[in-house]
């Protein structure tokens, strides 16, 4: 996968939920979406980028991604 | 020419619910108040004679032929255009009737050629019946006398001939396109004896305004408009009731079949005047290009090579199931359970597409499944299921005979949905008023009897901010229907959004600069809708292709709800499927993170049902998306792909980057009626079965159900389902159906909306809307009638925020994609008929200021570059698209229309942003050489995604 690509989907999701929700839910809500929807392997990808600092992603897909349970190896 | 076998009660039925009792020849009957003395007639089981009626039209009383006599009144009225009323006794034979009837029928033998055993419509001719009918076998006028013999044929359109030596000047075929079709391309010209049907200003059929629907050749009585095919092939011998495989209509057909030494062909496709989602009507693909199902090209021996350099070897299906299994199962040891997955088709049946997911989980044992929907509808699905708590349209189509107000976003309905629009057409007739969302000035712009009243014609990409300003006016002029608020929708999230809603910054007046739509006209059109009774809305692609698609359609859902316009007929929130099964392939779990019945692979109790019920254990996360598994082909953690009817290759955004990752794969296998473009880099090719060669079901644009019945054998010998079936027992996971039928009775079983759904009710009452289940037997027309599905509907703040795809000094333009009517989808199926007569190249739409800029004239070829890719097309200058904007279509593979498109995507469910990309256009003196270009980058990887 592209981190790009998943930094840039990360943060198109929590610009929604920025407006939509509120500041204390938001992260939960970005967080949540991204365990509905998304692979196990992109979660993945995202967590450990998350790990490394995160460049790019925005505060509120940080803080999300941080709450992020690492998906167990397969 | 009607279906064979047909009864024509001769006008429409009365929707009266008051009845009044007459008699008919001495028989007593019960009829609807309004209801015509040939209907009435009709329904006792008596044939008044006629030619000029139908009842599909509104009776006409021209030829005079159904005269009948009522008690205590004086003259012969004509039975079709004459009511019945409360104790009339009418008398439909007599000596007198019978001398009109037969000094009519005279007239017209006197006037018609009389070579019945040689014309196409020998047999099923009406007037040759009604000759027979009122005895005439001879004239007393003579065959001498001045005549209609001796006129040109007009042969121009490629499905059907106008002949009009045939012709008997019963307006039939006027009144179909006027009041059917509601193009009004044909017309009575002249007076008199000169009279006579004129297409256009006396065009060729082929150069007028003709749609080619067909609905004048099938209200044609005699061969005077008749069916090529009918002459060519000869007349049919039964029929198979089915539903038509192109747009989200799903219109019901008559396969009409001739029985013969090769085994039975299909000559007519005659639209079913009892299918409830077309009532009789048809367009040019439904009706006339079925002939791709026979076509040359088909495939019908199974493939395989080993290297996608290699040439096809020919096989038999088990070796080539065989061969597939194995490579799936090598990869899968090699690569971890995860690294296979397939795709399901919106153009297959609900079984097929339940089948091949069931595969994915059940053999594949994983969820890496998605379906086309995921490129087209599926903001709908989250749009829909977040704010009402469905995930589905929620209205039928005749719902818009009730609408007062019609708002059409980003769909093309004459273009995409032609039966829909014919029947949207026929309510702006009546006085409904329309509003139009659309960067492009579409056909319902304005039409014959048809102006929008309002036209918003915004920049593409802010569909957002529009909807906002709409919902903005409603909230700050105090047009929001606050008890239905009240007592319908989540208090809390409506105080939420009715705050965000009347900030000013969402103002017509602030967001104007954005959306470029004048702030008065948003203001207007917003009080327009808000007032109607009834404000139903319809909305196409142009509101889910967008990076904010999701963000649109919950929009749409609040300003829905804000004004009550949900919960009953003539109101709602409607999309319009592009393809025949997208609301059935996203009912059947196609979806990576969801069983059928839109419910989470998370959820342990449903899970536990399927576990249950496919004796396996099944995966609790979701699976990768087809976007994802482009990009998972290309990070190596995705080898093996199983593709059901669709055309990645030509149908997704971004060519090269698809090409890239479909090269990447070790094994794919595309399972096809033809080798199409994703072919090009497949190891394993199955053959597929077109709708006319298997069972099954599809789900149309209104949850509507309609079975597919074979009409003639598979080509290759197997249905899909059947293939599907074999691949799963060779990987180890057998299945076991006899018939779909038995698929449909599994669904039933685990799906909570399909509960009553079975092919015996589906036969008995003809189609089905779901919900079915106990609580809504026989379907479920109108979704949220008393409450949404959700309980109370939920508002969701919406927050424009601009597409990253933006214009630049070296990308000024934004190019958007759209459909035309002769062609569907990729063209796969319309290509390989006569419908490229009218569509024979994908055509770029260009402002002529624009144009004028580039030194571009018509015809010209241009090349056209974005950030994605570069393609060359000839250039179409219209004022069809604003200043700005070009706009083309993606029927045709050398077109490359997809090469230029990126692969933005939605930002909830990753659907391409295929309508907003920033291009530049040139003038191209070498189109070769342009095209040559972007054909040799499609087929070099770049090294950055390949690492």
């Amino acid at each position: 996968m592209h981190i790009d690509h998943l930094v840039k989907m990360t943060n198109e999701i929590a610009t929604f939920f920025a407006s939509e929700s509120t500041p204390a839910d938001a992260p939960r809500e970005v967080a949540s979406h991204l365990t509905k929807f998304w692979d196990p392997r992109m979660r993945r990808e995202i967590i450990a980028y998350g790990q490394q600092g995160g460049a790019g992603l925005s505060d509120l897909a940080r803080s999300a991604v941080n709450m992020l349970v690492m998906p167990a190896p397969r | 020419m009607y279906s064979i076998g047909y009864h024509d009660a001769g006008t429409p039925a009365s929707v009266s619910t008051k009845s009044v009792r007459v008699e008919i020849d001495g028989q007593s009957l019960q009829v609807p108040e309004g209801t015509s003395i040939m209907r009435a007639a009709s329904e006792a089981g008596v044939s008044v004679p006629k030619l000029c009626a139908t009842d599909t039209l509104k009776s006409f009383g021209s030829c005079r032929l159904c005269l009948v006599e009522i008690e205590g009144r004086k003259g012969y009225p004509a039975s079709c255009t004459t009511q019945v009323a409360d104790g009339m006794k009418i008398r439909t034979q007599s000596p007198k009737l019978s001398e009109l009837r037969h000094g009519v029928m005279e007239l017209y033998i006197s006037d018609h050629p009389l070579d019945c055993v040689t014309c196409p419509a020998n047999g099923h001719c009406e007037l040759q019946n009604m000759a027979e009918v009122c005895g005439v076998t001879e004239t007393r006028y003579g065959l001498a006398g001045e005549k209609h013999a001796g006129l040109e044929k007009d042969q121009t359109n490629p499905y059907f001939v106008f002949d009009p030596n045939m012709c008997i000047a019963c307006s039939r075929c006027v009144r179909a396109c006027d009041e059917t079709q509601g193009t009004l391309a044909l017309t009575m010209a002249g007076r008199g004896f000169e009279s006579q049907i004129s297409a256009s200003q006396d065009q060729d059929f082929i150069d007028s305004e003709c749609v080619s629907c067909g609905a004048c050749v099938e209200a044609c009585p005699t061969a005077a408009l008749s069916e090529t095919t009918l002459a060519v092939q000869g007349q049919p011998t039964r029929s198979v009731a089915t539903t038509c495989a192109y747009c989200g209509v799903g219109c019901s057909f008559k396969a009409e079949i001739k029985d013969g030494p090769k085994g039975a062909e299909v000559v007519r496709m005659a639209p079913n005047r009892d299918g409830h989602a077309n009532h009789g009507h048809a367009c040019v693909k439904g009706r006339f290009a079925f002939g791709y199902a026979t076509h040359p090209d088909r495939v019908t021996q199974p493939m395989i090579r080993k290297r996608i350099s290699d040439p096809w070897r020919e096989v038999s299906w088990d070796e080539a199931i065989g061969y597939a299994a194995q490579e799936f199962k090598r990869i899968q040891a090699e690569h971890g359970k995860y690294s296979v997955g397939g795709i399901t088709s919106s153009r297959c049946t609900n079984e097929e597409t339940f089948l091949v997911q069931k595969l994915v989980r059940a053999a594949f044992a994983n969820n890496n499944v998605d379906t086309c929907a995921r490129v087209c509808h599926s903001p709908t699905g989250y749009g829909l299921k977040h704010t009402l708590g469905e995930s589905a349209g929620t209205q039928e189509f005749d719902s818009v005979m009730q609408a007062d107000v019609i708002m059409v976003i980003g769909a093309n309905p004459t273009e995409g949905h032609p039966v829909f629009a014919s029947q949207m057409k026929r309510r702006l007739r009546q006085g409904a008023k329309l509003i139009i969302l659309d960067p492009r000035a579409i056909g319902l712009v304005r039409a014959p009897h048809i102006e929008a009243d309002y036209h918003l014609q915004l920049r593409p990409g802010t569909n957002v901010a529009l909807i906002n300003a709409l919902a903005h006016v409603v909230v700050t002029e105090g047009l929001a229907r606050d008890e239905y608020i009240a007592e319908r929708c989540e208090a809390a999230s409506y105080a939420k959004w009715k705050q965000f809603i009347a900030d000013p910054g969402n103002s017509p007046e602030q967001t104007e600069a954005a959306t470029g739509v004048p702030a008065a006209l948003v203001r207007a059109a917003a009080r327009l809708y808000a007032g109607a009774n009834n404000g139903a809305i319809y909305y196409g692609l142009g509101v889910t292709e967008h990076s904010q698609g999701s963000t649109m359609v919950m929009g749409i859902a609040n300003l829905a709800m804000a004004t009550g316009n949900l919960g009953r007929a003539g109101v709602g929130v409607s999309p319009l499927r592009g393809q025949n099964n997208v609301q059935g392939a996203c009912d059947m779990g196609s979806f990576p993170h969801e069983f059928s019945g839109y419910r989470h692979v998370s959820d342990t109790t449903v899970r536990g049902l399927f576990e249950s019920a496919w004796q396996v254990r099944l995966e609790s996360e979701p699976g990768l998306r087809i976007p994802n598994m482009f990009d998972a082909a290309l990070d190596g953690s995705f080898r093996g792909m199983y593709i059901q009817g669709e055309d990645l290759a030509q149908s997704d955004p971004n060519t090269n980057h698809v090409v890239a990752a479909l090269t990447a794969l070790e094994c794919l296998v595309v399972q096809d009626l033809f080798l199409n473009e994703t072919a090009k880099y497949a190891h394993v090719f199955l053959p597929g079965s077109s709708f006319l060669e298997k069972n099954g079901t599809f789900t149309n644009a209104e949850r509507r159900i309609s079975r597919v019945r074979k009409a003639i054998e598979p080509l290759a010998g197997l249905e899909d389902w059947e293939v599907t079936m074999k691949l799963s027992k060779a990987l180890g996971y057998e299945m076991n159906y006899r018939h779909p039928s038995e698929i449909m009775d599994e669904i039933a079983r685990l799906t909570p909306t399909f509960t009553g759904v079975s092919y015996e009710k589906l036969d008995r009452l003809g189609s089905i809307q779901w919900p079915c289940n106990d609580a809504a037997p026989d379907g479920t027309p109108t979704m949220h009638v008393s409450q949404f599905v959700r309980g109370k509907g939920k508002f969701y703040v919406t927050e424009y925020v601009p597409t990253d795809e933006r214009t630049s000094s070296r990308y000024p333009l934004i190019l958007t994609t759209g459909r035309v009517l002769s062609q569907y989808n990729v063209g796969a199926q319309t290509r390989r008929t006569a419908n490229n007569r009218w569509h024979d190249e994908d055509r770029l739409e260009i402002h002529p200021h624009d144009a004028e800029s580039r030194g571009i004239r018509e015809g010209d070829w241009t090349g056209i570059s974005s950030r994605a890719g570069d393609t060359v097309m000839r250039a179409t200058l219209t004022e069809r698209v604003q200043p700005g904007v070009v706009y083309t279509t993606f029927h045709f593979p050398e077109s490359g229309a997809n090469v230029v498109t990126t692969d933005n995507s939605d930002w909830a469910t990753n659907c391409p942003e295929y309508k907003v990309t920033a291009v530049q256009v040139a003038l191209v003196s070498q189109p070769e050489s342009w095209r040559a270009r972007s054909i040799a980058a499609r087929q070099r990887p770049r090294v950055t995604e390949t690492q």
